[in-house]
């Protein structure tokens, strides 16, 4: 039987971006469809147990993972407009047909004919080689977050953190707060590339940010017995002596990469942006791409923070819902930009504004 | 300290990183190349892991930088599918 099932908008990824995206559509008479590839949705907020920064709007001051509960809520008051379906993934697009396969579980295979998507598949993490690096015990911060915050493990009893952006920071705070010990944070930047609040926070509980230093061998016979670390000099060459580090976890916190497999299947005109971390679309401002019936929003749309995710998914769903010849209300975009170049501000968002000028379009030829 | 360290790229193959050095200095320098040689990116998790990391060392190899470079052709399915659920999709 070949199996397909009809929607108006075609949601791929119940994250922030995806959840705000099905929200704003469906809030506007949209018939959505969600597919979110985890058992639950909520994407990375359901692990996100710190308070975000941000703006009022996008829930600063609140614990991430109620953040996921307040857009569900949203969702939920919608009636039966917006249907999730979890432990499901996309699998394939195919333009020919204009036709998105999916499957659940690895039991159920289907086809999804939607007339507009929202793509919001989020990122991936980056990894960086080094000998040894096969050894259980090699995690990404991803999988820490998930153990821990999702359900309740410890990955281990001491841990050499590898990178200080946000989320190796985040990530160290949250083990130290579950007992387990970090011996070192170690970045290759000559800074810290988190913010300095999270940085203060585990250096106020004695865990050393170790600047210009890289792990280059992990140690251990059948799993992690411990780590080679040294200094870098300003053209990340090795100098100094290599030093070990006792610890039974090397945690990868070493930068996310935008997840893109539909948008090339798609035929959507691409970009590799370095300050974006990766290949990705071409968007104009309403996010929508070169294909006229694909948007994009959160981090597939290059790495950013899942503040500005939620409002390019409000941005992304609003015109979806508006090409779907929907009414919408036309003040809601122009309020949506005004919130987005205000998380896009100053010092902080300038690797971002640089990225996304080299990707947004004026608009697309009809 | 055992005598041979691996250091996977490619986990879904087992592809290591000096096999991988070894196919560019050859002259293998896109992904779409080392992809038919070595079975990189072609395992369940389609390239996720070592796109990235590939990439950055033909660019590392060849002086140019990422951005110019092709990352290769990327099909359906983006994760496996049983042979069976196709097979019963097309009854």
């Amino acid at each position: 039987m070949k199996k397909m099932i009809e929607t108006d908008l075609l949601v791929v990824g119940g994250g922030a971006a995806g959840l705000c995206a099905a929200a704003e559509a469906a809030g506007a008479g949209a018939k959505v469809t969600v597919i979110e590839s985890d058992l639950h949705p909520g994407g990375q907020l359901v692990k996100q147990t710190h308070k975000f920064f941000g703006s009022k709007d996008e829930y600063a001051g609140t614990r991430g993972y109620k953040i996921a509960g307040i857009l569900l809520d949203e969702i939920s008051s919608l009636g039966d407009k917006v249907d999730i379906r979890t432990n499901t993934t996309v699998t394939g697009y195919y333009p020919e047909e204009g036709i998105f396969t999916a499957m659940k579980g690895e039991e159920e295979y289907y086809r999804i004919k939607a007339k507009k998507t929202v793509v919001a598949t989020g990122a991936q993490e980056r990894l960086i080689p080094f000998p040894n690096n096969d050894l259980p015990g090699v995690y990404g911060a991803g999988a820490v977050q998930t153990l821990m915050n999702v359900y309740g493990v410890v990955p281990g009893k001491k841990v050499l953190m590898v990178g200080a952006g946000n989320i190796g920071l985040i990530v160290s705070y949250q083990l130290r707060q579950a007992g387990v010990e970090i011996a070192a944070v170690v970045e290759a930047m000559p800074k810290i590339g988190g913010y300095w609040v999270h940085a203060a926070k585990i250096r106020r509980l004695g865990i050393p940010i170790l600047l210009r230093h890289t792990i280059v061998e992990a140690v251990g016979d059948k799993v992690i017995e411990g780590a080679v670390i040294q200094e870098l000099d300003d053209k990340f060459q090795l100098i100094g002596e290599p030093r070990k580090i006792d610890c039974d976890v090397i945690c990868m916190a070493v930068g996310l990469t935008p997840t893109t497999e539909l948008f090339w299947q798609a035929g959507a005109k691409m970009q590799y942006c370095p300050q974006l971390c990766g290949h990705v679309p071409f968007r104009d401002n309403t996010m929508r791409t070169s294909n006229p019936d694909i948007w994009v929003a959160g981090d597939a749309s290059g790495i950013e923070e899942a503040s500005a995710a939620m409002v390019e998914g409000r941005i992304a769903g609003h015109s979806a819902a508006k090409s779907l010849g929907l009414n919408v209300k036309e003040e809601s975009f122009k309020e949506y930009w005004t919130r987005l170049d205000h998380l896009r501000a100053g010092e902080v968002g300038e690797k971002i504004r640089g990225g996304i000028c080299q990707v947004l379009v004026d608009g697309w030829e009809a | 300290m055992t005598d041979k360290k691996a250091n996977v790229i490619c986990r879904c193959e087992e592809i290591e990183i000096d096999e991988i050095r070894k196919w560019i200095d050859a002259g293998y320098t896109n992904f779409e190349e080392l992809k038919r040689i070595l079975r990189v990116g072609m395992g369940p998790c389609q390239g996720r892991g070592c796109r990235d990391i590939i990439l950055r060392e033909i660019s590392k190899s060849t002086g140019k930088p990422v951005a110019e470079l092709l990352p290769g052709v990327i099909r359906p399915p983006v994760k496996p599918v049983k042979a069976k659920l196709l097979a019963e999709d097309n009854e």
